[in-house]
This record gives structure tokens, sequence and C-alpha cells, in this order.
């Protein structure tokens, strides 16, 4: 007999989001996936400076928030005709940078963290052990002694001791679900409180250029503000060695820690638990030279898990559909012409969704008619199928050390990994930056802005690659203020409801089959979602229909 | 600092401060005895996370600083903060972006903060609680009813009250976030807005509003402390826990629900550029050789003039920086309506007044025009905080403040 149950708060995510599913016994038949949040924030945009965007966009979230700071301000440049100055443009891919290895770090273990460790396991670990099986899996394992681990006990005791577990309170201790041995959890928990410092140093990193974190403030149209930090060795130095430190940290812990937890969870990615839709779109992003003609993520659109045919990525067939939103209904496939008022149709009378109907906040995305699935796993695939070097050898190294095919990745643990392997790869790289940066004001060069001014009229885009996957900003400028603002944001891509023939998105689809070892304890669905770490109020935004030509679009 | 009241003055001061210090005492003596058991004795955390006796003193005459006390009630803040452990904390977020979070979570100074908030007792924060759904809402009822009338209730997001409240709604039965918070806020001590968002609506709020979003204070009728910024820096909410713990009232705040000791002057007072202002010399274009020697950036909009806040003495992430140091500029975060008020951001108010797009003006009419405003922004605060709420210690702090 099926049932119908009600996930909400999901927590351990940004925002606000609610998750129904089916089970026939205890496996999801259908799930819906709900935004219960709308803030409205382009309607706001309209009628201001569009030197404004990118400090007023960057509120959408303050988890990814440069993610939307500098996407507004590359459309707003695009819109201006303007590309900022090589120092410019490296100093954004330095904070870029930070942003993406703290939020990884922080997604990895304060987040998602809790779905793969059982934390009260971890008191019956044998500290000894423990060192022996963080040894197992790095040489030189971060913060692994015996004596740690067994301080790290004593505090995690008097926590349950008291009886007050704060954080860890009513959580699904115990569950099958949870398949690390005692020591396994051990190690892992043990650096989610690592974690919480290393974070800082994140936030340092990108406070040294972005002049604070988050929310940083160094970015306008045509440039970087924080001239003199960019100038200043000692400046760099502080954030090259804060990066050492975090490149440390992955290296001997993060890294190290999802090969551990992969060992006892590589079943559930072989069956391919939580896999999802099939089709995967990266923008392609992080600009590595003043034209942007090379970026360090390849762009790039896979349909139907063909790894052989990489699609050139065409930005007029991305549409949105509301059918199953809470916006008014226009010719779904014509959203140029439509209005987009909301139309609240609330929860049915047992206070459930109305599957049928409209459900979400959040819009469905689609390309070529189809939902694709952005973020770490994505942009691995379409480079991983494009051939792309650094992307290549770092992933078959990983499967070929772990003993696993590259099907593995089709899962929620390969999400969570592709990830892991992403944040590696870019902290592998920033120190190139780092040194390109200094070259480049050695030769002389101490720009940090081109001159631009605000058009009477015109428009623009800003695309990218944001830590959870594509996103693209457009803007279009009448009278010198913005007319209309769009955002197509990574969270609304995966968070899709449904659209109009019935297909579902990418969290509802990755949840279909899921079997819950108890339905009081939706542990294996919490654990799926998060691996695409939503971001809700991201997701919630007016979307952009197809691309660089923005059409009127009245917003509510 | 003028020196001008007499020593008979300076002695009414001292003899207030010890009063002050005796109340205090009693408080912390009251709180032990009422607020649960710590997990862990705060000396042992201390050191089985490395930090000396010595950083544990230097931290507390820095927060100390920050909460502008004299030196004398450090002992007082360390015994405060040996408690701060112990206070049951229900974290709501409503309609905002969770940077605030972020900021939380990422604060110290140097390393003491990240101790007391990693292990503060958290009883319900959706980012970082392992529960979701059902189990998610037991633990609230369970924190609400197992620490009702001792809990501090954290705000962090606005309330959007437009269409009945459906803009937002939570939990398996789908309240409202107004439903949520009024609720919440009837069985809490104290309630902290953390963040614009609940201070005042910030950026959702922004005109048009669409959604009729509020600040609490506005949509539940209720007292607050405003911990104002976007994000505001989280050492003033620890400041603000601490005196809490102290004096067991909330700090003295300003009209707005600001505490004074961090939202007592303006980011101009306390400017790394000022002399730059003083001396005329000011940053004409991004990336020009004003903005190489740090000069003022009063024509690139900063609104640091209009601002009340404390970033440019505490500054962010350790100290790493803040946004005028970043070569930006202040856009006025810490104040109600700034999206509206402030901008466009990168322009001086005067210009806005002038109403005439790209007209830079000439460095005497913005002198003049600024010297009206801010004088105009100082009596008003100054009337603000006559108005403020009463407790012993505010009429000892109003006169500290004077002196």
């Amino acid at each position: 007999m099926a049932q119908k149950v009600i996930i909400d708060p999901i927590t351990r995510i940004e925002g606000h989001l609610r998750i129904e599913v089916e089970l026939e016994g205890n496996t999801v038949k259908d799930a819906w996936s709900t935004i219960t949040l709308w803030r409205g924030i382009e309607t706001i945009l309209k009628g201001r400076d569009p030197r404004d965007a990118g400090l007023m966009t960057q509120r959408f979230c303050g988890v990814c928030t440069y993610s939307h700071y500098e996407a507004a301000i590359l459309a707003v440049e695009d819109a201006f005709g303007v590309k900022p100055p090589t120092n410019a443009r490296i100093v954004r891919n330095l904070i870029n940078a930070s942003l993406y290895i703290t939020d990884h770090i922080m997604h990895f273990y304060h987040l998602h963290g809790l779905d793969w460790v059982d934390v009260v396991s971890a008191l019956g670990a044998d500290p000894r052990k423990a060192e022996d099986m963080a040894r197992a899996y790095c040489n030189n394992p971060y913060n692994a002694s015996a004596s740690h681990y067994k301080a790290v006990q004593e505090r995690l005791k008097k926590f349950v001791e008291s009886g007050r577990l704060g954080p860890f309170a009513n959580g699904y201790w115990g569950s099958p679900s949870y398949k690390l041995p005692a020591e396994a959890n051990l190690v892992i928990v043990s650096h989610y409180l690592d974690a919480l410092a290393v974070s800082k140093v994140g936030g340092q990193m990108m406070a040294i250029f972005g002049g604070k974190n988050p929310h940083p403030q160094t970015l306008v149209a045509g440039g970087i503000t924080s001239v003199m930090d960019t100038m200043d060795a000692y400046r760099i130095g502080e954030y090259l060695y804060r990066l050492r430190d975090l490149k440390n940290f992955i290296d001997t812990a993060y890294i190290p820690d999802v090969l551990l937890a992969a060992t006892y969870y590589k079943d559930e990615g072989l069956a391919g638990i939580g896999g999802g839709v099939k089709n995967y779109l990266s923008y392609g992003g992080i600009n590595l030279d003043d034209d942007y003609t090379t970026t360090f993520f390849p762009g790039g659109v896979i349909k139907d898990r063909d790894l052989a045919n990489v699609g050139k990525l065409d930005e007029t067939k991305i549409t949105e559909d509301v059918t199953h939103s809470w916006y008014q209904d226009t010719e779904p496939l014509q959203p140029y012409d439509g209005k987009t008022d909301p139309d609240y149709t609330d929860y049915d009378e047992n206070g459930h969704v109305k599957g049928d109907g409209k459900y979400s906040w959040c819009k469905a995305p689609r390309y070529d008619g189809l939902p694709y699935e952005v973020g770490p796993l994505a942009r691995f695939i379409v480079g991983y199928a494009k051939g792309d070097q650094k992307i290549k050898d770092l992933v078959d190294a990983t499967l070929k050390a772990a003993g696993l095919p590259v099907t593995v990745l089709f899962s929620t643990l390969g999400r969570t990994a592709a990830r892991a392997l992403e944040t590696k790869l870019i902290a592998d790289n920033t120190e190139a930056w780092i040194n390109e940066l200094v070259a480049n004001i050695k030769s002389g060069d101490t720009r940090t802005w081109t001159r631009c001014d605000v058009p009477d009229e015109s428009e623009g885009r800003g695309m990218k690659e944001a830590p959870r996957g594509s996103l693209g900003h457009w803007v279009r400028i009448k009278d010198k203020v913005i007319e209309n603002y769009q955002a197509v944001v990574p969270s609304t891509w995966n968070c899709s409801p449904r659209d109009k023939t019935g297909v579902r998105g990418p969290y509802e689809e990755s949840l279909i089959g899921t079997r819950l070892a108890n339905v009081d304890q939706p542990l294996e669905i919490i654990r799926t979602i998060h691996s695409f770490d939503p971001c809700m109020a991201c997701a919630v935004h007016i979307i952009d229909p197809r691309s660089n030509e923005i059409k009127k679009y009245k917003v509510l | 600092m003028g020196g001008t009241n007499g020593s008979g003055n300076r002695r009414t001061v001292e003899k207030q401060y010890r009063e002050l210090m005796e109340y205090c005492q009693v408080h912390l003596d009251q709180i032990e005895e009422t607020l649960p058991e710590p997990r862990e004795s705060f000396q042992e955390g201390l050191a089985a996370r490395g930090i000396s006796r010595r950083e544990f003193v230097k931290w507390t005459s820095f927060i100390t600083g920050v909460l502008m006390l004299p030196p004398m009630f450090r002992p007082m803040v360390a015994r405060a903060a040996e408690n701060f452990n112990r206070l049951p904390v229900i974290w709501l977020n409503f309609a905002e972006c969770t940077g605030c979070s972020e900021a939380f979570l990422r604060s110290s100074y140097p390393n003491v903060d990240d101790i007391l908030l990693d292990t503060i007792s958290l009883e319900y924060h959706e980012t970082l609680m392992a529960a979701s759904g059902k189990q998610a809402e037991e633990n609230f009822k369970k924190a609400m009813t197992d620490f009702e009338g001792q809990y501090i209730l954290v705000f962090e997001g606005a309330i959007p009250e437009g269409m009945d409240g459906k803009y937002l709604r939570i939990g398996s039965e789908g309240k409202t976030s107004k439903e949520i918070g009024t609720e919440a806020a009837s069985k809490a001590a104290a309630v902290i807005c953390i963040g614009s968002c609940s201070s005042f609506g910030n950026v959702q709020a922004a005109k048009p509003n669409p959604t009729d979003a509020k600040g609490i204070r506005e949509s539940l009728g209720i007292r607050t402390i405003n911990i104002a910024g976007c994000p505001p820096n989280p050492v003033n909410f620890v400041g603000t826990v601490l005196h809490f713990l102290m004096f067991g009232a909330l700090p003295p705040t300003d009209s707005l629900g600001r505490p004074l000791f961090a939202y007592g002057k303006r980011i101009h007072d306390y400017c790394e550029r000022r002399s730059h202002y003083d001396a005329g010399e000011y940053v004409e274009e991004w990336g020009d050789a004003g903005a190489k020697r740090g000069w003022c950036l009063y024509k690139m909009g900063c609104k640091g003039p209009y601002t009340y806040a404390n970033c440019g003495k505490v500054r962010y992430n350790d100290g790493t920086s803040w946004p005028i140091m970043g070569g930006h500029g202040c856009m006025g975060c810490y104040e109600p309506g700034f999206w509206d008020t402030m901008a466009p951001l990168e322009k001086p108010i005067s210009d806005q007044a002038i109403g005439v797009e790209g007209v830079e003006s000439k460095v005497n009419t913005v002198f003049a025009t600024l010297a009206g405003l801010t004088v105009a922004g100082v009596a008003a605060h100054a009337a603000a905080s006559a108005i403020k709420r009463h407790g012993p210690e505010e009429e000892t702090k109003k006169k500290a403040e004077k002196k």
C-alpha cells in the first residue's frame, strides 16, 4: 500500500526545502521536490543602477555569495562592453578558488557528512585502530593519532552523556544504512570538528582580496577595488600560505575520508543509487585568459550518459516551464511573452503538495526539452568525456586506486566523490594563478580597472560555473537603469519540479527506487538530496528562458 | 575622548562601575545556579584545543574593549565566557540567504569565539542539525518545552507577510514563518535578530517589497536586539550574548535596537582612511593613483559617514580585512533600508540629492553637503540613544560614552 511521507524541513542545506515521497513498502515510488520560500529579488532589481546588481544579487545566497556577485558583474560588463584587466581577472579567480574550496569542504563535513557517518557509533571505536585505518588511506593523515582520537571521543562522550546533543540530537544514529565501522566514523567525525577551523581559514583567504567573507565587496564592473591588497607581496603571501594549509587538509583529510567512505558504500554507488536524470550540463567556467576563450572547467552537454557524444552548449535551447510551479501559466515554451505572476495554489486538504498541479516556487529549466543535472559531477562527466587531461587523469587515478569502474560516478556516492576531487583540482591549480598574478605585476602591469560607464540601452549575460553548478545572470538596461534581470541558478536546474510532460526534475528522479531501512527515518533520502548540495535561496528565481536575448518579461 | 569633566565626575563614574561589577557578580552567581550543567568544562575545552591562558586573557581584553567596558570588567567577561555553552539557543532561518550563519561559523578572535560557538548549546539550527523532517520538528518542540523562558531565540531572516505569510512555510504542517516566530518568541528569555533581514527586512524588503517582508520587531511587535549587518560581524553577536550572561539583560541599544557597544559610532569615526578625507584626498575612479595610495572613498559612494558600525575597529574574518580596506567603501548594510536609501551604491549621497547622473560634486560642495548630513545623522542618533531602554548598566554606560 502506498504511503505518502513529508520531509520538511530538509535541514543541513541553505534555505527551505520540502520533499514528499510516495512509498511502496520501504521503496520510493514517486517524489516531489518543493521550495517553500519566495523572495522576488529580480523584481526588486528593476529600476536600479546596473552597477548595484552585483552586491544585491549576491544576497540571493550567503553560501554561494561570490558566485552571484561575479555572475552579475560579468553580465553587467557584457552589457557595458568591457572586460577587466589581467590583474582583476586573476584576483577574481583567486577569490573564486577560496569559495570553491571552503564551500566544498564545509558541504562534505558539516552539511553532508552526517548522512554517511554515525556520530554515536564513533564512541565505541578503538582509537588505535582508528589511527591505523586513517593511515591506510593516507601516508600522513590529518590530525591522526590515537591520543587525538581519544580526546575527540571524550568530547563526544560528554555531549552524549549530558543528554543534550545539540545539533546532533535526534539524528538517525544506529540506522542500518550507516555502513562505516566505528573507527571510520571516529576518523571522519574528528575531521568534522577540524573542518570548522579550516573553513575559517578559507574565509580569511576570501577576505584578503574580497574585503570580507561571506559576501565579499571588492568587485566592480570593469575590475576590482582591492588594489592595495593585490599589489602587496605580503597579502599575496598571506593568501598563498592559507591555500597551502587548505590544500594539506584536502590531501590528508577530505580526499582520504571520501575514499574511506567509498570503501564501505561502494555497493550503493555500483548499484547506481541516487543516479538521477542521466543528462549533464556545464556552461564552462573560470576564465584563464583575458578574452575568455579558455576556461578551467570545460563546457558541454551530455545526454543519456552517452560519454562518446559531448554536445556543444546552445544557449537558445534553455527554456523554462511553470506547469508545476507557483506562477501563472503562459505558453510554457514562449516565456518571452509571458507574465510570471505568482499563482500560489497551497497544499491540499491533507497538507500534502498537489503533485498533479502546482507545487513549488522553483521553476523547471529544461535544455532541449529535458531536465539536466548540473554541479561538480556534471562538470567532471563533461570534462572526462571531452578528454580534459587534468580531469581525466584525476578521475582515472582515483578509480584505479579504489578499484572501481567509471560508472560508479552515476550515483549519490559519485556526486559526493566528484565534489571532493574537484576541490583537490582547484586547490592544486590555484598556486599557478598566484604565480600568474605575480608575474603580471612584475611585468609592470598595475591596471585593476577598465574604464566604463552605464550605456543608455544594452543587454548582457554572465555565464559561469559556480560550486553548485551552471549559473547564468541576464541583465537588460534601458535609460541607464535595469529594465529586466534574471538568473538561472544551479539549484533551480537540480531542484526543478516536473514539466508539462510530467518529467521529473533531478532531485525527484534521483530518489526513485531508493529503499529506506526504516520508513520513519528518511536518512537515505536526505543523503541523496544532500549530495546535490541544495541551495534553495538561490534557486527560487525567475528563470530566463532562452538565453542571450531578453524580451519582455514581467516578473512579479 | 575629551577630558572636559572634572575629577568629581570621574569618581562618580568609577563608583557606578563598581556597583555595576557587583551587580554583575551577583547575576553570574545566579546564572550558574539556574542554567543547565555544561557539557564540558570551559577550561578543559580551551586546553583541549590548544588555547593558552595567555591567549584567552588576550581575547577577554579584546571583547571587553568591543563591549566598551573598562578593563576592570575583564574577569567578568572571562566568567561569562565560561557559561556561554550552557545557554540554550534556538536559531530560526526565515527569508534570508544563510550568510549570517556562515559568518557565525567563521568567527574567531583569536580562536576563543570558535570554541564558544562550536560548543554553544544549539538546540535547533536548520543549517547544522543532523535531524530532518519529523525529527527536526520534534527537536524544536522539545527545546521550547525543556528550556521555556531560558533560551535565547535567534532570528536569521525576515518574515514575508504578503499572501497571509505563505511566501514562506516550514514543516509538515506548513506553518508560516510568522506563526512559528510568534510561538518561539513567546517562550524565549531574549530575542536576538542576527543580520539586517531579521532586524529590518533587508534585501527582500527593498522597494517594491513584493512579499511584504518585514523585520521581526516590526512583524511580531516584540522587543529584539538587532545585530544588523549583511552579514554582521559575529564578534558583535558573541559580545551581545556575553553581555546577557554578565548582566542578565541585553545590552543598551539605540532606538533601532542595535547594541551601542557595536553600533554607537559611525564607520567614518573609525575609518583608517579618515585622514585622507580630512585632507581632501579622494579616489576619483576605481584603480586610479588615489586607489593605489589608499585615499578616501567618499566620492566612490562610501556610506561610512551615515553608517553606525564597528567594522573598521574589529574588521572581518579574524581581522583580515573589511570593505574600506578592500578599496570599495561602505554600502551602509548595517542601516535600515540601505538598498534604497544608500543607492546607487557607487555614488555619493550628495550626488543622489543633486539628482544628476554622472555629475561629480566639487570637493567643497561635498564637504558642505556631507557636513550637513553628518550633523543631522549624529543628532538623530543622539536623540535615538536618549529614548532607549533603562537598566542600571545603561545609565552608567551613557555616562561612560559621554566621557
